[in-house]
């Protein structure tokens, strides 16, 4: 018994790492039909990604993209646990360090306190930001899908009205860019020199603690437990007393306040200020590495770090003279690719498994049939 | 579940009956011979001339038809755009198709009117247009999934009568079912499946329905004859005046319960027969708390729980055997060790102050598996590869675990084999002696009959009738359930047959 529970384990991890490989692999083909279309050498397009790619200092780039990368492919994974789809983290997060931005700003207090203040600031705004979306859907039923694409909208309208001069914002020196106050340098987060390759954002510590907390609070706790019922299926959660409209609520607001972690690496070690270069669309880069990532704690992070592979090694790319849209064309085969593979290794696994089950049982009882007449 | 070494002889102009466990391989055979599953080996041939089906549309091309277990009609449209959907190229749409109709309804007695709407048909008319819009495409072979599982004994008998007539214009009926009186009263040959082979035929007229189920189970049988009655005079739910109105959408308000009042003492089975559709559902999730009544009170142990959420009703001790396993009682896609925290999240040993506890819960699925005699090879399969009888043998297993006061049990063995059907009654059986009480709900009146000890008739959203169990006959109880009787039901000699 023992021996075919684990053999059975072993086949779902190794379907579960199938489809994202299968996915990578077409991927890394049609891109090699597209350079080659182009009349470049695809062989060497690749062989100069992975030696650029794995430089100390390209190391240390794609570790700080991946942390931005990695909190926006967990706030739409929690919503995906649950079937909702939260687009809006693109303007969850934006808002949320747009405020706290201009927190941080204004405030004149320690580090020690002001740090944390600001990231509540922005925890806070992106879940009430997501709150309107949750609200919408279990009290008037609106989808979830549209309220928050019209909150990204209006996020963006919000945020180019306060950012500016007049405002919130203040133009710089040359006069080209309109920021909010920048942050005190006490107000700035620590961050690790490693030498000649750069420098190492320290929020990526953060971002392993939320990993950590992701993967706890869905496989560990009870709230959890009640929040995958809901999202495997609402009417067996209502049946086994999971309040599911409660629950939709209460992970939209948990998403949102993930959401608003994404511009917090940016904020707090690079930037230091919003301005209206702050990185925008990382809200759906984020549903992209959720997607690769299966929800799973461990594989969005690995999709993150392939996000910020694939963007460094392509930027390196367009200077030896290969078309800079190669960076998209990966991107968008992956997804592409990820969502029919799952699809498709998920329906063949189930279906195995039945087959399995039936054919164990079948051997099971094999032995006492024979044959019988009645009358 | 797979199928070997299937041997099945069918004569054209016979009713021929497949009878077996679930899971023991039935459905997948039909999906073989309508053409939606292809087999590894083995051959069918229809007049002597062997055929492969690659997909339904094959089949219907040889005259094979299926009826499905759950209808698949299109509720907004009338019986005759029904009847031609997808068979438009047949007689067209209009006149001549209605002709046809009304030919094929006539010459096999189906009575069916092709210009109404078939929201407006009940079950039993439904089925027949099912039947009709298969014959429709020229079927001479009929097979027909599990066809009375949603019918009172009458229209049972009327079903029955169309199939006789079906056989008498020569065309071909495979019938599955079991319920093995309907079988041996209606079929000329019958065929045991168990666990995916043939394992016997058997000759109706001289074949008792308790040699039919050894045969399909492999072993002696009970029978769902309560013992002793074990009722107490603690009451232990009470429900008052519980009223449910709903609005649809043109506005039209419904009364879905209407003055429903029963009370449920300790140790005793209450069974509620009526007519699916009738209110049934939602009286169970107004008492679990998935739906808030409008007016009345459902009072549990001495506690007033009528607008409590559905999780404090379970800790506070009722167990839900629900009537759709699938909707209701199982992840289908988690293990099976996952469904056995389902519904009882915040109970030991599934949790422990907010933190689940995998390790436990693990170990007492283990325990159900073995006590409950779930056919696993393991607990890190998912629910939806056991089949439909060991899904409800794990629910039943959970829902126990939690020693319950209260059981709700809704169509407790529907789909589930005899040999499970068996067991499942014994737990009911062996909690109720502990004190248990149970509201039952099934369709199966033999069940019910026989494990109730108070009999209530629910039609339209109201308890219409009562009866003792010791004396009622199916029969009576039918008619109560089509609204034909009300009050208390009395046996009368002459209704016995």
């Amino acid at each position: 018994m023992n021996k075919l529970t684990s053999r059975i384990d072993k086949e779902r991890l190794l379907l579960g790492i199938a489809a994202p490989l299968l996915a990578i692999v077409a991927a890394l083909l049609v891109t090699a039909l597209v350079i080659l279309a182009t009349g470049k050498s695809p062989g060497a397009a690749f062989s100069d990604m992975v030696t650029y790619g794995f430089a100390s200092d390209s190391q240390v780039y794609i570790l700080n993209k991946a942390t931005t990368y990695y909190l926006a492919g967990v706030a739409v994974a929690i919503g995906f646990r649950m079937n909702l789809f939260n687009i809006g983290v693109d303007g969850q997060y934006r808002l949320a360090a747009f405020v706290a931005a201009v927190l941080g700003g204004a405030l004149t207090v320690p580090g020690w306190l002001a740090i944390p203040l600001i990231i509540l600031a922005a925890m806070v705004t992106g879940a009430l930001w997501a709150a309107i979306a949750g609200i919408l859907k279990v009290t008037r039923g609106v989808s979830e899908v549209i309220a928050t694409i019209m909150l990204n909208s209006i996020a963006t309208a919000i945020i180019g009205y306060l950012l500016q001069p007049s405002q919130l914002g203040q133009l710089d020196k040359a006069g080209t860019l309109v920021s909010t106050k920048p942050l005190p340098e006490s107000s700035w987060f620590f961050q690790i020199d490693t030498g000649p390759a750069g420098v190492l954002w320290g929020f990526i510590v953060v971002a392993v603690i939320v990993g950590i907390g992701y993967w706890f609070v869905l496989g560990r706790t009870r709230f959890g437990f009640d929040l995958r019922t809901v999202g495997q299926s609402e009417t067996a959660a209502a049946a086994s007393g999971v309040g599911v409209k409660k629950m939709i609520a209460t992970s939209m607001i948990i998403s949102g306040a993930v959401a608003g972690l994404i511009g917090m690496p940016t904020l707090l070690n690079d930037s230091h200020q919003f301005s209206n270069d702050f990185p925008a669309g990382i809200g759906f880069t984020g549903i992209a590495i959720a997607l690769l990532g299966r929800n799973n704690p461990v594989g969005i992070a690995l999709g993150a770090l392939l996000w910020g592979f694939l963007e460094r090694t392509t930027n390196h790319l367009e200077f030896q003279g290969y078309d800079k849209e190669i960076l998209g064309v990966i991107q968008g085969v992956i997804v592409l690719c990820v969502v029919i593979a799952y699809e498709v290794v998920r329906r063949y696994g189930l279906k195995r498994q039945q087959q399995r089950v039936g054919a164990e049982l079948a051997a099971r009882a094999a032995a006492p049939t024979e044959m019988q007449e009645v009358a | 579940m797979a199928n070997r070494d299937i041997d099945i002889t069918v004569r054209a102009g016979t009713v021929h009956a497949l009878c077996g466990e679930n899971g023991a391989g039935k459905s997948t055979l039909m999906k073989i011979l309508y053409g939606m599953q292809q087999p590894d080996e083995g051959t069918i041939t229809i007049h002597g001339e062997q055929v492969v089906f690659s997909t339904p549309g094959d089949a219907i091309a040889r005259g094979i038809g299926m009826v499905h277990q759950h209808f698949m009609l299109a509720d907004n449209l009338t019986v005759l755009e029904n009847v031609v959907l997808g068979a438009e190229k047949l007689h067209g749409i209009g006149g001549k198709a209605r002709k046809r109709i009304r030919e094929i309804s006539d010459a096999y007695g189906l009575g069916v009117r092709p210009d109404v709407l078939v929201e407006q048909l009940g079950v039993a008319d439904r089925q027949r247009v099912e039947i009709l819009k298969v014959l429709y495409r020229g079927a001479k072979t009929l097979i027909l999934d599990e066809p009375t599982a949603v019918l009172v004994p009458q229209e049972v008998d009327a079903l029955f009568d169309n199939l006789r007539e079906l056989k008498a214009e020569g065309l071909t009926v495979i019938f599955i079912s079991h319920k093995l009186g309907e079988v041996l009263s209606v079929a000329d040959e019958i065929t045991v499946i168990r666990r995916g082979t043939t394992v016997g035929t058997a000759e109706p007229s001289t074949t008792t329905p308790k040699q039919l189920a050894e045969l399909m189970v492999g072993s002696e049988l009970p029978t769902p004859e309560t013992e002793e009655s074990t009722v107490t005079d603690i009451a232990l739910l009470e429900v008052d005046g519980l009223h449910l109105a709903q609005t649809d959408l043109d506005g039209i308000e419904r009364v879905i319960l209407d003055e429903i009042s029963f009370t449920i003492h300790k140790g005793e089975v209450l069974g509620i027969a009526g007519v699916e559709g009738n209110g049934q559902s939602e009286l169970v999730e107004a008492i679990m708390g998935m739906r808030d009544p409008d007016a009345g009170t459902v009072t549990l142990d001495g506690a007033d729980v009528s607008h409590v959420p559905t999780r404090r009703r379970r800790e506070a001790g009722i167990g839900y055997i629900p009537e759709d396993r699938h909707r209701h009682g199982l992840l289908l896609e988690a293990p099976l060790w996952e469904n056995r925290i389902l519904g009882h999240v915040t109970e030991r040993p599934n949790s422990r102050r907010g933190l689940l506890d995998p390790k436990a819960a693990r170990t007492d699925t283990e325990r159900i598996v073995a006590d409950y005699d779930v056919r696993t090879p393991g607990i890190d399969v998912t629910a939806a590869s056991l089949s439909g009888g060991n899904q409800q043998k794990l629910i039943v297993g959970r829902e126990m675990s939690h020693s319950p006061k209260l059981l709700i049990a809704a169509h407790p063995t529907r789909g589930v084999d005899v040999g499970a059907q068996a067991a499942i009654w014994d737990y009911i059986r062996a909690a109720r002696r502990d004190g248990l009480a149970v509201l039952l709900i099934s369709a199966d009146l033999d069940e019910l009959i026989g494990l109730s000890d108070t009999l209530r008739v629910m039609y339209r959203g109201r308890l219409v009738a009562d009866a003792d169990p010791r004396t009622i006959t199916p029969e009576e109880l039918g008619s109560a359930m089509t609204g034909a009787a009300s009050g208390h039901l009395e046996h009368t000699e002459d209704d016995a047959r």
